[in-house]
């Protein structure tokens, strides 16, 4: 059946049963390659996207369940080229080792900081903690979520 | 003059053209069999070539892992990379710059001293003369052997190396596409497989319409012997056959494990093959002897991604692309699998996701390539499912290290033994002592080999790190080799280091408490080496050491040292941590002394990130297993730190003075383990001799 919803930013159609999960529509239908699948069972979050502005693992979201509504990926914030202050800010900490993991975690931590532009330490770890990273590069992606803070912060109103 | 040693790399790659080739949009290829596994080795080898070239970075192209362009340099393992790609790069683009300049000098009619290279353009006078190296490389015969003979800048010319050097893959996995898992041609047939649950188990039945029905789709279903795949133009058709399988299928001969297999202990008294290393057997009655038993259990990669492979048969030719370590050695393997000649494969490396030994990225290789050859000119894109990544990647193996040693009138290590048990480190397939998976399922499945760890020479296997660095008269390892483990064990970042150095670290602590001195004064009082004491004496400055509290406050702090394989880098640990019921791991401090850093903050990275993996094993980490095999098949039953229980970490590199690269990317692993190790103990008042320190086992240590 045709299911229609916003996808980044933008009207989408896409025929598929409704019970395909939302990843495989996103990865093997649309194209958009950067929401990965690592485990299936709503456990590592290397699947997560945006619905309405807050995180969903798509890899059981089911695809007839997003219509008539907005969803979010990681290609939906910004190029190599024209990269989002979020993006910029995991480069600029160097916060990746394979990188697996970060599109899902990119996209929570957008979450969070729509909802609540400066995070203490404790807030981007809570908003974090569904997510696994197996090279152990925590750390720097805290402080990436924290600079991307303060770099929203000191921008133009 | 003698030929210079060349670097393996070189002699194994005898020619030019194999490392470098000048493009003519004027960038330059410079080639690594060396692949990206997440630890940034790209950049790294960018850097050592453009400094050595005198091009910018973004002039540079780095091929890796490419059977058909790129030079054969085995597999990325053993923190080696930058040692032997590195080095090999460095003649080569020291050798290749000087034949240009050569060949310049000889148009321009002057000395190529008087010659000097800015942006890949040669200057005479600080003048353009019109030529550089894409003028000039016609001229130049490629297909020479690299001599060795042209010198490399000295370390205090380099521009580039020693910067903190953005990773060049990083950009791509922050927006979208980035790995093998995310190429996706038109046409391409998705495929998943039925796992033979053991060697030597044989599919009695299979109920194709029960997997038909619960695929719901177009399905194809390849079988050979006791391989199975399941192909189909939809992934969640493919998948869902492959989810539904196991019920529908009936096995013979399967293995029969039993709740002892998955603890360390069970090891000790298994048939082995015992070798005895070091000094002769003691004679004498021991003195006055301390003695300490550890173990680890088995451990896991858990990548965060399954393995995958892409693989197309056309025309006679098998393409591969895989995120395997070696594509050289892959080659060699799935010819040898298939029955091709290795002329008619090409592997080609492709990204995945992070990749910390031998996991099962070959064996999805073969996979995808056995559904290719019954399906010709269509790309396979074969990926394992999250219970099959757990369940058949071969696992770090468990380890028991008992230590005896006998102390001198001082309470100094007058005789120490070292007794190790451990199944086999390397089961890579190619190696003589293991197999890719799915040979094992196919018809003739190759005869079981008997296991053989990595030489001592290489740094060992169970018998990594086993050789204490301090000064200690008379050493000797007792190592039994367990010939027969429960389930596939094969190298995983740092092989037997972690456990011995938790336990060489640990009797550290142990002896100085015996003679009533601090930790830290015990170890240097023992330790000559002076870029070790270097990184002991930082990492007691670092973490404040003097400021340490008493013993049983449920606040602890520990730390420990060793040298990498005994041979790359020196790497020191401290650990602050707090006991109450669990582990928690407030603050780590590491230093390091890996000699000359190509990309500090790459390094810094590495060092992070063994830290983070080694407290997971240290902490949390067991593979468990029920009567058929790996039982811990998703991220519930084996539980990996997370974001809240990773704490602050202060990682530093001290000054490399000069002294050449050594590798670091699994130098962190054992001291952290056995910082932590100390800390606990700090903290309890008790030691806790077996990984992970759980609850239940600080229950039990505190009843």
């Amino acid at each position: 059946m045709t299911i229609t919803f916003t996808l980044n930013g933008a009207a989408k159609s896409i025929d598929v049963p409704e019970t395909t999960p939302l990843l495989e529509a996103l990865r093997n239908h649309l194209g958009l390659m950067g929401t990965r699948y690592g485990c299936g069972l709503e456990q590592c979050g290397a699947c997560m996207v945006l619905l309405d502005g807050e995180p969903v693992f798509a890899c059981t979201r089911e695809t007839g369940t997003v219509a008539g509504r907005s969803v979010t990926t990681i290609e939906g914030l910004g190029t190599a080229d024209k990269l989002d202050p979020l993006q910029q800010a995991f480069l600029d900490e160097q916060a990746g080792q394979c990188g697996y993991c970060l599109s899902g975690i990119i996209l929570s931590a957008k979450a969070l900081l729509d909802r609540n532009p400066s995070p203490s330490r404790a807030e981007i770890v809570a908003a974090l903690d569904r997510h696994l990273c197996r090279c152990g590069t925590h750390q720097r992606i805290i402080r990436a979520v924290e600079r991307a803070a303060h770099t929203s912060q000191r921008g133009p109103a | 003059m003698n030929a210079p040693n060349l670097p393996t790399s070189l002699v194994d790659n005898p020619r030019l053209d194999r490392w470098i080739h000048f493009n003519p949009d004027r960038t330059v290829r410079v080639a690594s069999g060396k692949v990206e596994i997440g630890q940034g080795v790209l950049t790294a080898l960018s850097q050592i070539a453009a400094d050595e070239l005198d091009v910018p970075l973004d002039r540079v192209r780095l091929l890796s892992g490419d059977t058909d362009h790129g030079p054969d340099e085995m597999y990325t393992t053993s923190s080696l990379s930058i040692q032997m790609s590195g080095s090999s790069i460095r003649l080569v683009c020291a050798e290749v710059r000087a034949k240009a300049l050569g060949r310049a000098a000889l148009r321009l009619n002057c000395n190529p001293d008087d010659l000097t290279v800015v942006d890949g353009q040669f200057l005479q006078n600080g003048e353009a003369t019109g030529q550089d190296y894409w003028t000039v490389a016609g001229e130049i015969d490629f297909s020479q052997a690299p001599t060795g003979e042209a010198k490399p800048k000295k370390a205090d010319a380099y521009k580039i190396v020693g910067k903190d050097v953005p990773r060049l893959d990083l950009p791509a996995k922050v927006t979208g596409a980035a790995y093998v898992h995310d190429v996706l041609p038109r046409g391409v047939l998705h495929a998943r497989t039925l796992r033979q649950p053991n060697p030597g188990a044989t599919l009695a039945s299979l109920d194709e319409a029960a997997i038909r029905r619960a695929a719901k789709g177009e399905l194809q279903i390849v079988r050979e012997a006791n391989f199975v795949a399941f192909v189909s133009p939809v992934e969640g058709v493919a998948q869902a056959a492959a989810a539904a399988a196991p019920a529908h299928a009936r096995w013979d001969n399967l293995r029969q494990l039993t709740p002892a297999h998955q603890e360390a202990a069970w090891l000790m008294g298994q048939p082995a093959e015992d070798r005895r290393i070091g000094a002769p057997p003691r004679t004498t009655a021991p003195n006055d002897l301390a003695q300490i038993t550890v173990s680890r259990p088995y451990i896991a990669h858990a990548s965060m991604g399954p393995s995958c492979a892409l693989a197309e048969f056309r025309d006679g030719h098998l393409t591969v692309q895989s995120h395997g370590q070696g594509m050289h050695p892959l080659r060699k393997n799935l010819a040898a699998a298939l029955g091709l000649p290795a002329d008619s494969i090409t592997a080609k490396h492709l990204h995945g996701p992070g990749c910390y030994g031998h996991n099962g990225a070959d064996d999805a290789a073969l996979d995808a390539a056995l559904v290719a050859m019954r399906i010709p000119n269509r790309t396979i894109r074969l990926q394992w499912r999250r219970e099959e990544e757990f369940g058949f990647e071969p696992v770090g193996p468990a380890m028991v290290v008992t230590l005896h040693v006998d102390l001198d009138g001082k309470g100094r290590p007058a005789d120490w033994t070292t007794e190790i048990w451990s199944c086999t480190h390397v089961q890579r397939p190619g190696s003589g002592s293991g197999y890719l998976l799915a040979t094992e399922a196919l018809p003739n499945p190759p005869p079981e080999v008997k296991p053989t760890d990595p030489t001592e020479q290489r740094g060992g296997g169970g018998t990594r790190n086993a050789v204490p660095l301090y000064d200690v008269p008379s050493h000797r390892i007792l190592h039994h080799l367990v010939q027969r483990g429960p389930v596939r064990t094969s190298a995983l970042r740092g092989l037997g280091a972690l456990p011995n150095v938790y336990a060489i670290e640990m009797m550290m602590d142990v002896l100085a408490a015996r003679v009533g001195e601090d930790p830290v004064a015990y170890r240097l009082s023992i330790l000559s080496e002076p870029r070790a004491r270097r990184v002991v004496e930082r990492i007691a400055a670092m973490s404040n050491w003097k400021a340490r509290g008493p013993s049983g406050s449920g606040s602890g702090l520990g730390m420990a040292f060793a040298r990498y394989k005994n041979m790359a880098a020196y790497c020191a640990v401290a650990a602050a941590v707090t006991v109450d019921e669990v582990v928690r791991v407030d603050r780590v401090w590491c230093v390091a002394d890996a000699g000359l850093i190509v990309n500090p903050n790459g390094a810094r990275n590495q060092l992070e990130g063994g830290i983070v993996q080694a407290l997971s094993w240290t902490l949390k980490e067991q593979v468990r297993f029920d009567d058929r095999g790996i039982a811990s098949l998703d991220w519930d039953g084996y539980p990996i730190l997370r974001f809240s229980e990773v704490p602050e970490i202060e990682a530093e590199l001290v000054d490399g003075g000069g002294n050449p690269t050594l590798g670091l990317g699994e130098c962190s692993c054992g001291p952290t383990a056995a910082a932590v190790g100390n800390a606990v103990a700090h903290a309890l008042g008790v030691r806790i001799h077996d990984m992970p320190l759980t609850r239940d086992r600080i229950l039990k240590a505190l009843a």
